[in-house]
């Protein structure tokens, strides 16, 4: 009994120098050596500025620009806090929400579905992502802001599309934010 | 539902499959104290930390003084995280100057992680330190998935072994699990994790400026501030702070050791702890690969392969009805969406995208779910709260069914072995025989026993989600009316009491009743079923041998199979299928008449 009790405290000890520091300690180590861009988030230099982690969302709401999904982050697209609405499937909030959205969408796009990504929360409220659906539906809107050719935006969208990774794994998608400063460094 | 959608489910059972011997094979030898192609690194450090802690590697315990040390174990390290946790603000790596966790949150939390439940009342990247996170957190996702593990092969010898009294050293078992099944495993998996962009660092928070400053309203005491004239006052944000931290080593073990627990609050949702298709694959397939290959080293510890497969192949079952009913309900979408193309094609996954992350899409996210409940994990990758009404019933069904699809590591293994004993009783009765489990007979203590452990878990759900459902503390944490309001309270005490850890995340859990009772929950959740399960693995380890016979109903074979499904099925369904005709059935069925809340 006693024994026991006295290995608990050693074994709590001792296991906590073992994991809870050399290893995370260990790992942190290697990855700086092997993976710095990656281990510390893939932020984006511009002009010599730190402008954006490349695979976290931030806001564009100019014509220009690609819009990334809404989001429920924070005050919208807080990196310090992450989090979806958890509104439920018959919540009015969400149906007004959505609505509220489409009806902006389609101001843009007369008569068009929106494509369903673009109206509804990401998960992570960080979400770097859009459809290729979501960004063929904005393609007009950022042309006619930018003075392009239809196709010249559809060209870079293309360019920024990712396919499944390994062409099996997870689904199609654009990153919003490299899509963007593309756009900026084409046509200012 | 697309064709690849579908490969990528059955590609997903398949690489289960493949590594389950393999698995199964390695934990029987590290178990069985034979050699392994580790022990030149590994022994050595074993031996040392023998010594350091005066563990006789010799000894045997018998089931009670198994129980003790494991009890003394999670009880000495809970009380460290609750006093890390209560202690932060004075300890290191604090760079965001982190208060103290609060008293009946930092009991939740300690309560949640020694549970190997991870449930989180708390958003992580604002409220845990770094040295929290590590030391604390991540520390205990090893250390209650160790717990898991030894249990349930505390379990096998108690069936393999003949007239012995004892099951094996508690702390020999820890530390080899430790040593040989999560360590070594987790600096690779981590370091893969990295090369996708799980972050990994010390740092303190980043903050970029924007590329496009964005205006949003002003927050003043958390309500949003409103002028005279009655419209919203705007503020101009130009800048975007980005939490740090170091992410992969915790994932690495979050996942392996079925805990769950985000570094972040959006669990595996975030892009910095779950950034690509691949780290999502990965993490689904960490998840099943120990409780897939226990069911192995069930087979090769008993002595009956075959058994192994059954059981298996009874999991596999319940696997697959699971991700079809999910994946099939969030494909078709939310039917009270209006102007939206929720259709699948070529450009888009299309279906019910509300909190769920466009690089996972629908196939992904479901498959997600599924195994994450299944498993005791209760990582997510989309918030199940938004899943439509039967999409998001099988989490809540899966948790139901006590976590057995393969489960979480080593709970899954020795909870459906609870499963198995009322198998072979409810057979033995059907053809009149005194009930035999692989040459040990089963009698009125084991199976009053594995009652016991069948009736706490849904007891403490019904009784607390119904107390919580009719009083005022309990509902006014509800975020969505009607019958997913109940939902929302029902998943969470069975989250709670299965140790899994996902959630209907718009309740909010950081109240001091749901604190309090939510982490009474956890405790017992965890620890009345470990007690029962140990005393029948020790009254098995005494038995004598019995030879089968033309009479004994064997485990061997799909007709087993499909009876251990069966028990599993009809259990959950005759104890939980009123609540969940009150909650995600009837919500369907509004949903579908249009009606909204």
């Amino acid at each position: 009994m006693k024994k026991n009790f006295l290995i608990s405290v050693l074994m709590t000890v001792v296991t906590t120098a073992l994991l809870g520091l050399i290893y995370p300690l260990m790992v942190t180590a290697l990855a700086q050596l092997f993976f710095r861009d990656k281990a510390n988030g893939q932020l984006v230099q511009r002009n010599g500025t730190l402008v954006a982690s490349r695979i976290i969302a931030q806001p564009f709401v100019g014509a220009g620009y690609f819009h990334p999904r809404p989001s429920a982050a924070g005050n919208g697209y807080d990196a310090t806090s992450s989090g979806g609405t958890n509104l439920g499937p018959t919540n009015q909030k969400l149906i007004d929400r959505v609505n509220a959205d489409v009806a902006s969408a389609q101001a843009e796009n007369p008569g068009k579905l929106v494509p369903v990504d673009l109206v509804t929360t990401s998960a992570s409220g960080l979400d770097p992502d859009i459809t290729p659906a979501s960004a063929e539906f904005q393609v007009p809107r950022i042309a006619k802001a930018r003075g392009l050719s239809e196709e010249a935006v559809r060209a870079l969208v293309a360019q920024h599309t990712q396919g499944r990774q390994w062409g099996f794994f997870g689904e199609p998608r654009v990153n919003v934010l490299e899509l963007n400063l593309s756009l900026d460094s084409t046509s200012r | 539902m697309t064709v690849n959608g579908w490969l990528q489910i059955i590609v997903y059972l398949a690489v289960i499959l493949a590594v389950t011997k393999p698995m199964g094979v390695f934990m029987a030898r590290v178990f069985n104290r034979e050699r392994t192609f580790l022990d030149p690194v590994l022994r050595p450090i074993e031996r040392l930390l023998y010594r350091l802690t005066l563990v006789d590697e010799e000894h045997e315990m018998r089931w009670t003084e198994y129980g003790f040390a494991m009890l003394l174990f999670s009880c000495v390290s809970m009380l460290m995280l609750y006093l890390i946790e209560r202690t932060q603000q004075i300890l290191p790596w604090n760079p965001q100057k982190f208060a103290a966790v609060a008293p009946d949150l930092a009991f939740n939390t300690a309560a949640s992680f020694t549970t190997n439940t991870n449930w989180q009342n708390y958003s992580g990247e604002a409220t845990m330190s770094y040295l929290t996170q590590m030391v604390g957190l991540a520390y205990h996702n090893f250390a209650s998935a160790a717990v898991g593990i030894v249990l349930a092969i505390a379990f096998i010898r108690g069936i393999a072994r003949r007239e012995k009294e004892t099951i094996g050293n508690f702390w020999v078992d820890l530390t080899r699990t430790t040593l040989w099944v999560l360590l070594p495993a987790c600096i690779v998996y981590a370091l893969i994790l990295v090369s996708q962009g799980v972050v990994q660092n010390l740092r303190p928070y980043d903050t970029v400026k924007l590329v496009e400053p964005q205006q949003v309203q002003k927050v003043a005491d958390g309500k949003p501030v409103v002028g005279p004239d009655g419209k919203p006052v705007m503020d101009t944000v130009t800048d975007q702070v980005i939490a740090q931290g170091p992410v992969a080593s915790q994932e690495a073990i979050k996942m392996l050791g079925t805990n769950g627990g985000g570094f972040f609050n959006a669990n595996s949702a975030h892009p910095f702890e779950n950034p690509t298709p691949l780290s999502n694959y990965l993490q689904m397939i960490s998840i099943f690969v120990i409780p897939a290959g226990l069911t192995y080293t069930l087979g090769r510890m008993t002595g009956s392969q075959r058994h192994g497969w059954a059981v298996w192949a009874a999991m596999a079952i319940l696997f697959a009805a699971g991700v079809t009913t999910a994946y099939w309900a969030e494909a078709r979408g939310n039917p009270l969406l209006k102007g939206v193309d929720q259709h699948a094609s070529l450009m888009q996954s299309g279906g019910n995208m509300e909190g769920k992350e466009v690089r996972f899409g629908i196939a992904d996210s479901t498959l997600f779910a599924t195994i994450t409940t299944d498993a005791s994990c209760g990582a997510i990758n989309g918030w199940h709260d938004s899943y439509t009404p039967l999409g998001g019933m099988v989490p809540l069904a899966n948790i139901m069914l006590s976590e057995t699809v393969f489960g979480g590591v080593g709970a899954g293994m020795y909870g459906i072995l609870i499963y198995v004993v009322l198998s072979v009783f409810i057979a033995g009765l059907m053809v009149g025989r005194t009930p035999e489990y692989l040459g040990k007979k089963i009698e009125a203590y084991d199976v009053k026993m594995a009652m016991l452990v069948t009736l706490v878990f849904p007891l403490v759900i019904l009784v607390l989600a119904g107390i919580s459902s009719v009083k005022g503390f309990g509902t006014s944490s509800i975020s969505n009316a009607g019958p997913h309001g109940l939902t929302q309270i029902l998943y969470a005490f069975t989250s709670m009491a299965g140790n899994n850890g996902s959630a209907f995340g718009g309740l909010n859990g950081n109240t001091p009743w749901y604190n309090i009772a939510g982490g009474a929950t956890m405790l017992i959740g965890r620890f009345f079923m470990i007690l029962p399960m140990l005393a029948i693995a020790g009254n098995l380890a005494k038995k004598k041998y019995v030879p089968p016979s033309l009479g004994t109903f064997p485990v061997t074979t799909p007709l087993f199979s499909v009876l251990l499904v069966g028990v599993i099925v009809i259990v959950g369904a005759l104890t939980f299928f009123p609540a969940l005709s009150l909650g995600p059935i009837l919500e369907h069925l509004l949903m579908q008449a249009g009606k909204t809340f």
